[in-house]
């Protein structure tokens, strides 16, 4: 423990708050992006040395395991996560990190030197302890349902949103009785942990698989909020800029995946798609006729098409496929095809989940087109891929006002002169509407898992030759 | 602090925060994730505080373990971070 003023204390922590926001900036490349991330973590460092030369001295060696056993977490952990399994990690970091917001809030209440009397700091304990807290638990059952430990159907509980209610109103409650001074007790602080602990149960609970992208940008958003307010308890502004930041970015990451959706955030944390409306959908003929075709008549229209366009989602993930598919499009590549890959907004389970994966594969990101760019490439394509996707490619959002994905912005893929679609079986999406595209005349289904399939199309293309 | 600053400085870097993340791209929104997963890890300035003040069994525990999951996200953070971005290149043809 140094004799460090606070202003001295606070110029470091602005150098450090200054690297992440310079880091984050430099995320608006991917060619700056990974110097960004460096710039970001010196900052981090200067943090934490700054802040143990004050404050720590005589639990130091406690301290020292902490990073010990962390550090090592950390670094299993980031070492040998598989790219498919991201949005599983990041929804245990949300944990981790709300968790120890509420932790830190948690003990001051608790545990710190002089009583705490002041009205602000009280409510900053409840609100850090609150939003921590449930961000703890709902980031875990986010990662149950990623890794399909917990069902990915949505599970309604009856009554729920009374109950979501009136937890709420009980929450409010003694977060206020824990701020007023007079009548604050230790006791209130325990019951807003128990209650903020089962309501992230139960906001998440009830939310789908394909939803998931909107709950992890969520909590990620709630993690930083947490830490913004676990910086109030502390009066530590470095603290409060950083956890504003990752709030900022994850409420805008949510708006982004909740907009590609055409969905109101209150719509998704209700939940309930394809629940209410979805399972049986009015009309929809059972055995409608689809054009099925195996890998060779695939590889043919492939091996002709001057352009060709991969549409992949979740299922790419789910096969693993990613490798496979780079390896294909190269092959069409060398032939002198032009082979762009089409990425909506919300393919896959988390943010940008197919652009990490396509990277891996080697996949330049410049060949990654989202949305808006090409969209308005697919009347001039010869043939459109989709992997594994599926309610994002429904031409119904465009046209039919009945279908509850309507609205939804979707990739064009309708509009491409022919359409190959890997897909295990018929079944519907996750939204429960089946799908216009597959009963195209233009469309052609290849049944089967998207790694054989794509395997068997790249090998019969070289055969052509 | 007092309080007034510090309320200034949160709303100041909301507004920063909504400049800069929005400039990133949609490709770069896991990594986006992850790296701010990393950065609100700087809760381990908070963990560390507490831990330099614990002196009792339980109250040690509870900050050492702050100071674990704040040093997970950070470490981790960074780390998967980097190693994702480490994969994202450029076309050769267009270089």
């Amino acid at each position: 423990m140094l004799e460090i003023s606070s202003n001295i204390e606070n110029i470091f922590y602005l150098l450090s708050a200054s690297l992440f926001i310079i880091g984050l900036k430099r995320l608006a490349s991917p060619a700056t992006a990974r110097n960004g991330n460096r710039l970001a973590s010196v900052g981090m460092l200067i943090a934490i040395i700054i802040t143990i030369l004050k404050y720590t001295n005589t639990n130091f060696e406690w301290i020292i395991i902490g990073f010990f056993i962390g550090g090592i977490l950390g670094l299993v952990l980031s070492r040998y996560v598989q790219m498919t399994a991201m949005p599983q990690l990041v929804a245990v970091f949300n944990a981790f990190g709300g968790g120890a917001s509420a932790l830190v809030a948690i003990y001051q209440l608790m545990y710190s030197r002089e009583p705490i009397t002041g009205t602000f700091t009280l409510a900053s304990i409840a609100f850090a302890t609150v939003i921590g807290s449930l961000t703890f638990t709902g980031s875990f059952i986010a990662f149950g349902k990623l890794q399909g430990i917990v069902s990915t159907r949505p599970i309604l509980l009856p009554l729920r949103n009374y109950l979501n209610l009136i937890l709420l109103i009980a929450i409010i409650a003694f977060a206020i009785a824990l701020s007023i001074p007079n009548i604050s007790s230790i006791n209130f602080l325990y019951i807003l942990i128990g209650l903020s602990l089962i309501v992230g149960l139960l906001i998440v609970i009830p939310i789908g698989g394909a939803d998931m992208p909107v709950v992890v940008a969520l909590l990620n958003s709630y993690s930083g909020i947490a830490g913004a307010g676990a910086g109030f308890v502390l009066n530590n502004p470095v603290l409060i800029i950083s956890g504003s930041l990752v709030g900022a970015s994850g409420l805008i990451l949510t708006r982004i995946m909740t907009k590609a959706m055409n969905r109101s955030l209150a719509n998704v944390m209700l939940g309930g798609i394809g629940v209410e409306d979805g399972s049986t959908q009015s009309g929809s003929d059972e055995n409608r006729p689809v054009k099925s075709l195996n890998t060779e008549d695939a590889a043919m229209i492939l091996g002709y098409a001057e352009s060709v366009i991969f549409v992949p989602g979740y299922g790419l993930a789910v096969a693993q496929a990613q490798h496979q598919i780079n390896e294909l499009a190269n092959l069409l590549k060398d032939k002198g095809t032009n082979v762009k890959y089409a990425i909506h907004p919300v393919a896959g389970r988390m943010p940008g989940h197919m652009n990490v994966l396509l990277a891996e594969a080697n996949v330049p990101y410049d060949e990654l087109k989202d949305l808006d760019e090409i969209n308005s490439e697919f009347d001039r394509t010869d043939v459109a891929v989709v992997v594994g996707a599926n309610d994002v490619t429904n031409p119904t959002a465009r046209t039919d006002s009945s279908s509850p994905i309507y609205g939804m912005p979707i990739l064009n893929v309708d509009r491409a002169k022919s359409v190959i679609v890997l897909k295990r079986s018929m079944a519907s999406g996750f939204a429960g509407v089946e799908n216009e595209l597959f009963f195209l005349e233009k469309t052609n289904m290849l049944f089967g898992d998207a790694k054989d399939s794509i395997e068997g199309m790249t090998r019969e293309i070289r055969d052509l030759d | 602090m007092d309080l007034i600053s510090l309320i200034i400085i949160f709303a100041l870097s909301l507004f920063i925060g909504y400049e800069v993340i929005t400039k990133v791209p949609p490709t770069l929104h896991t990594p986006l994730m992850s790296g701010s997963n990393a950065i609100s890890g700087i809760v381990i300035v908070g963990a560390i505080i507490i831990a330099s003040n614990a002196n009792g069994l339980l109250s040690t525990i509870l900050s050492v373990f702050a100071v674990i999951l704040a040093t997970i996200n950070v470490v981790g953070g960074f780390m998967v971070t980097d190693r994702m971005l480490a994969m994202f290149k450029k076309s050769k043809s267009k270089e």
